[in-house]
């Protein structure tokens, strides 16, 4: 089968602006909020968020959306498993009683969040964290983690793999599933 | 690259550019491990390592058992001063009386050169080489060259002085191995009766004149007189080394631009340096300290992956 086009360019940005619109409802103006992405892909996603956000609450430069992002290599499950390379983690910022979003771009079997939840606990204790994720392939978990905000749902099996593009990196927004 | 080319670090001269850029590139990340609220991380917890030192240590024995420590690995030590090995036992049947309680990586010092390599051929488990006798000492010549990266940049074409003792030196020939396999010069400088006699084979340049060798130099690197290792007298007093080939602060001011010092510990102050230099803010010893935590962490890491 050809590889699918689940969110071109156009509904990539309007699928983006939605969930910071979401966000905005529940945490007003981030004062007492953090995004934090999981690297190395979650990052691309954050970073957007935080600029969309921006702009949407028009927040001087003064008041920036703490973001950063976050390593989980040390804190996996499939440690020695598999090669893994540890990317850099950023995190310039208190966590303790903050309300942490965490955010990746695909929920699959939920073990990366598993480990980026213990990861995140090294900063600090925070008031609540929820999860953000562009793309989750439901029916795909190993345990027991469902985001809060969600971009798209898709239903995709094992031999299936969800491909993110990113402006940044690729040069052009854009999720395919492919099959292999 | 995301794996290391051996299964053990016996030293650095078995080891590729790559392996060498890969630990530092993963001690960058321990670094920031280190600098949290929390600093331990789970990775090895399922990993059992004892650390068998032969030969008295503070600094890397402590680095090692506080690196495994941060990576939630479980720790057993031993010292020969308080074991059987007094009671005639080889190396060998005490190492595997000890693999035997299920030990899974072992980290080593010991007087004899050789060691470690010997160990690896005979025992079943992964050797971390923590110095043998004055032959290799791999994981500190990976915590300097890790300083100097931090501090400079990178060490493509950065000159690189050793100074002091290098006959009895292990630190010597791992850094020169070391610096040279990423691109930097190395000086060696020192008396010519602690100058190994085909040290230029390893293509150092050698240097006898102190003044001459930190003109020339980005980073002077001062080992210690290993009064212990030295069963003959090879100058004629510790007065005299000091005047020639000790570091103070007038001749670190005398000199055309800035350099940076480094030490590998135990300084012997007033002797190869002065307290004064080794204080100042040239110097980078216990950035070199802190270092050495992260750059062990990374290669307990990169081994634990393929036990």
């Amino acid at each position: 089968m050809k590889p699918r086009i689940i969110l071109d360019s156009k509904h990539f940005e309007i699928t983006v602006t939605r969930l910071c619109y979401q966000l905005i409802e529940v945490h007003n103006d981030f004062s007492q909020t953090v995004i934090v992405g999981l690297q190395p892909r979650g990052i691309f996603l954050a970073k957007r968020i935080q600029k969309k956000l921006t702009e949407i609450l028009k927040l001087p430069a003064k008041k920036e959306i703490m973001c950063g992002s976050l390593d989980i290599t040390f804190f996996r499950d499939d440690f020695r498993q598999k090669e893994l390379v540890p990317s850099s983690t950023e995190m310039d910022f208190d966590i303790e009683n903050k309300n942490v979003v965490l955010i990746d771009d695909v929920l699959y079997t939920g073990r990366t969040i598993r480990a980026g939840l213990d990861a995140m606990l090294a900063f600090g204790r925070p008031k609540d964290v929820e999860l953000l994720v562009l793309i989750d392939r439901r029916l795909s978990r190993h345990l027991p983690i469902q985001a809060k905000y969600v971009g798209k749902t898709i239903d995709s099996i094992a031999s299936e793999k969800v491909k993110v593009e990113w402006k940044e990196s690729e040069g052009a927004d854009k999720v395919t599933l492919m099959n292999y | 690259m995301s794996s290391l080319s051996t299964k053990h670090l016996l030293g650095i001269k078995d080891i590729t550019a790559d392996d060498i850029n890969l630990i530092l590139n993963t001690a960058e990340n321990f670094k920031e491990v280190i600098n949290r609220p929390i600093k331990k991380v789970p990775s090895l917890r399922e990993i059992t390592i004892a650390n068998l030192f032969f030969e008295n240590s503070t600094r890397t024995k402590l680095s090692f058992e506080l690196a495994e420590k941060r990576l939630s690995a479980d720790v057993i030590n031993f010292s020969s001063s308080t074991s059987s090995v007094k009671k005639g036992e080889t190396l060998i049947d005490t190492v595997n009386n000890i693999l035997a309680m299920k030990v899974d990586m072992v980290v080593m010092r010991h007087p004899n050169p050789g060691a470690a390599l010997f160990l690896s051929k005979h025992v079943n488990s992964k050797i971390i080489n923590a110095g043998d006798g004055a032959h290799e000492h791999p994981t500190q010549a990976l915590l300097d060259a890790f300083s100097i990266r931090e501090k400079l940049g990178n060490l493509k074409k950065k000159k690189i002085a050793i100074v002091g003792d290098i006959l009895h030196s292990r630190v010597a020939l791992s850094n020169i191995f070391c610096l040279q396999k990423l691109g930097a010069e190395v000086m060696v400088c020192g008396p010519t009766t602690l100058m190994p006699k085909y040290i230029s084979s390893l293509g150092v340049k050698v240097e006898h004149n102190l003044k001459k060798a930190l003109e020339w130099c980005d980073v002077a690197n001062m080992l210690r007189i290993q009064l212990e290792r030295q069963d003959i007298k090879y100058f004629p007093s510790l007065r005299e080394y000091t005047m020639l080939f000790g570091l103070n602060k007038e001749l670190l001011d005398s000199l055309s631009k800035k350099i940076v010092v480094m030490h590998p510990g135990p300084i012997n102050r007033g002797v190869e340096i002065t307290s004064d230099v080794a204080d100042s803010d040239q110097s980078i010893i216990l950035e070199q300290v802190e270092n050495g935590v992260a750059v062990r962490m990374a290669v307990l890491f990169l081994l634990a992956g393929r036990v």
